[in-house]
């Protein structure tokens, strides 16, 4: 895409990828001692941006910190290249950078997200900045902050266990469905931000760095190549990600993706359809179909 | 899944019957700033910072199965003690020792937090004052429970619920009732699932702060009937806080008088209760009669 003609005057005005040089190293700081502590929440201090706060600016300014002259990016949010919120984040980014954005995850070499974890799986080098509304896993549980910090320091996570057990009591299982709580290498308890249960085995042991960036809650948190993520489950109730039987995407035919759910106001019937359009899309043209 | 608290913080040994199980010495508890003049304290509240020491210079051991007393009029520095030695509330002096626990130092008032929690979790049950304080009241009877064997790293749903059955029966609640809340349970239910929870871990040594205050007389007997039942099956040394002293006389083996914040007392309960030294004793000893 070529911005330049739509570039607003004020644009001119900013730094190369809008932040700072200032604002970008305090970020690259935080963000280096995330790498060194897997799953630990490192406060920064987080900057005012032209999206409003909700809309993804925390895993903006890691994506405006660490971008560079030589990058691809990809934005996607709910697994879709198109929707307003990825587009106008692309747009501000190349706006500001010039560099050339895509849609092709392997093209990629940094990709924001919200809400999803592309289905290709993600190479060496590649960098996924996931957007997180909500970075402190137990904060449902326990609303004081000085106290959901001694129970990081002391990994002390006994009342996340108790909530779903308790869970498991009242409903039979488990049900939390998105933020799945999960141990980062053994130690940290971090939320993987709300991306759906499918996505949570992509964490664990992977090629690529997963950051995350919460901007009202002003933290940064890393899970580096090669950890180990493990959700959290009692041995008789086993992790398990989201199965529709016999669904498959209406598009491309995939039964071995995310898929969401709609309904077809015609017939009356449940649809299914590939959350991860990039995906999709590739998968009907490796098919002849597009 | 992995073991979170157990990871090698302690190995516990045998327990010796001739050694203390726990063993106090010189413990006490500020509450203020404090200054030299709290050195040579006569009553609770030292007139130079104005610091109140809730609790002051407490000695004592407490042998493995047997049950300790604790008498003291209201405000004392019982419950306080009884905090101080759960690692509820930190101690400002003293030290404590658990001979069977090889893991810390020497005194695990100055343990780690991580040390502290293995023992409250593996060495020790209590019985809050106040269930309130005791029990999560938004969480079900049986998930209570839970918590005590989560902490201790059981991760296995099944045997947390057969483990809980087990403690419900023991302490003579309604099996139907364990996934209710507990502030649905009356004052005298409460306290035997308070007493379930403390159990959970089979700990050696059990806290009980006035666990039959405030209940109707009727239901007191029943939980003191508990209470010794579950001394004499389960063989748990228990340190038993309460202002009654009929409670003292029919369940603790030696008896401690609290008065100002310092123990004024202790010996056989037989002996204090007939024979006091103490004018402060004598007085309550009197009272009673
Ligand atoms: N957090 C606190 N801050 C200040 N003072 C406190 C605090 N907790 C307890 N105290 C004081 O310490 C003293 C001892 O209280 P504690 O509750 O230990 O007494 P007790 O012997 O258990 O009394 P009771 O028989 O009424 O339960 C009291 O004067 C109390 O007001
Ligand atoms: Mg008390
Ligand atoms: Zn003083």
């Amino acid at each position: 895409m070529n911005g330049s003609e739509t570039k607003p005057v004020w644009l001119d005005t900013y730094n190369f990828a809008f932040l700072d040089e200032g604002s970008k190293r305090e970020i690259r700081r935080k963000t280096l001692k995330a790498v060194a502590i897997p799953g630990y929440q490192v406060p920064f201090a987080s900057r005012e941006m032209p999206i409003a706060r909700g809309w993804g600016t925390g895993g903006l300014q890691l994506t405006l910190a660490l971008i560079g002259r030589g990058d691809r990016l990809k934005v996607i949010d709910q697994g879709s290249d198109d929707s307003v919120n990825a587009v106008s984040i692309r747009r501000l980014v190349e706006n500001t950078t010039g560099i050339e954005t895509t849609v092709d995850t392997a093209a990629a070499t940094l990709i924001q997200t919200r809400h999803r974890i592309p289905e290709q799986p993600l190479r060496a080098g590649q960098i996924l900045v996931l957007q997180v509304p909500l970075p402190e896993p137990l904060r449902l549980i326990e609303p004081r902050e000085e106290v959901t910090r001694r129970q990081h320091a002391e990994m002390d996570y006994s009342a996340m266990w108790l909530a779903l057990y308790e869970d498991i009591v009242r409903w039979g299982d488990i049900t939390v469905g998105h933020s799945y709580p999960c141990l980062a290498h053994g130690r940290y308890l971090f939320s993987p931000s709300p991306i759906p249960r499918w996505d949570i085995p992509k964490l664990h042991q992977a090629a690529c760095l997963y950051l995350f960036g919460a901007g009202r809650e002003k933290r940064i948190y890393a899970i580096p190549p090669y950890t180990d993520v493990q959700p959290l489950s009692f041995d008789d109730y086993p992790f398990a990600v989201e199965r529709l039987a016999g669904a498959c995407c209406r598009l491309c035919g995939s039964t071995s993706t995310f898929l969401y759910e709609i309904d077809d106001a015609a017939s009356g019937q449940k649809l299914y359809q590939c959350s991860d359009t990039a995906y999709c899309q590739q998968r009907r043209q490796e098919r002849g179909q597009a | 899944m992995m073991n979170q608290a157990g990871r090698a913080i302690a190995a516990v040994s045998a327990i010796n019957e001739e050694q203390p199980l726990l063993a106090v010495s010189g413990l006490g508890k500020r509450y203020g700033p404090g200054c030299p003049a709290c050195l040579d304290l006569q009553g609770q509240r030292c007139p130079q910072c104005g610091s109140l020491w809730a609790c002051y210079d407490i000695s004592f051991d407490l042998y493995p199965g047997e049950i300790l007393g604790l008498v003291g009029e209201s405000g004392s520095g019982k419950s306080t003690l009884l905090r101080c030695l759960y690692f509820e509330e930190e101690a400002t002096t003293g030290i404590m020792t658990i001979p069977s626990y090889q893991g810390g130092p020497a005194n695990l008032l100055a343990a780690s937090a991580q040390q502290q929690r293995y023992i409250r979790n593996h060495m020790m049950g209590m019985v809050f004052q106040n269930p309130w304080l005791g029990l999560r009241m938004h969480v079900s009877g049986g998930g209570n429970i839970a918590e005590k064997l989560l902490a201790a790293g059981v991760y296995h749903v099944g045997r947390i619920r057969t483990r809980a059955a087990e403690l419900w029966r023991q302490v003579e609640m309604p099996l139907p009732r364990l996934d209710e809340y507990p502030q649905n349970f009356s004052g005298g239910m409460q306290q035997r699932v308070q007493i379930a929870k403390a159990l959970a871990n089979k700990p050696p040594l059990l806290l009980l702060d006035e666990v039959t205050t405030g209940l109707d007389l009727s239901v007191q007997a029943r939980v003191l009937d508990l209470v010794r039942q579950i001394q004499r099956e389960l063989g748990v040394a228990m340190l038993l806080v309460s202002h009654d002293l009929a409670v003292i006389r029919m369940l603790a083996d030696r008896t401690m008088v609290m008065h100002q914040g310092r123990l004024v007392e202790q010996g056989l309960t037989d002996q204090v209760l007939e024979d006091p030294e103490h004018p402060y004793t004598q007085l309550l000893v009197r009272s009673l009669l």
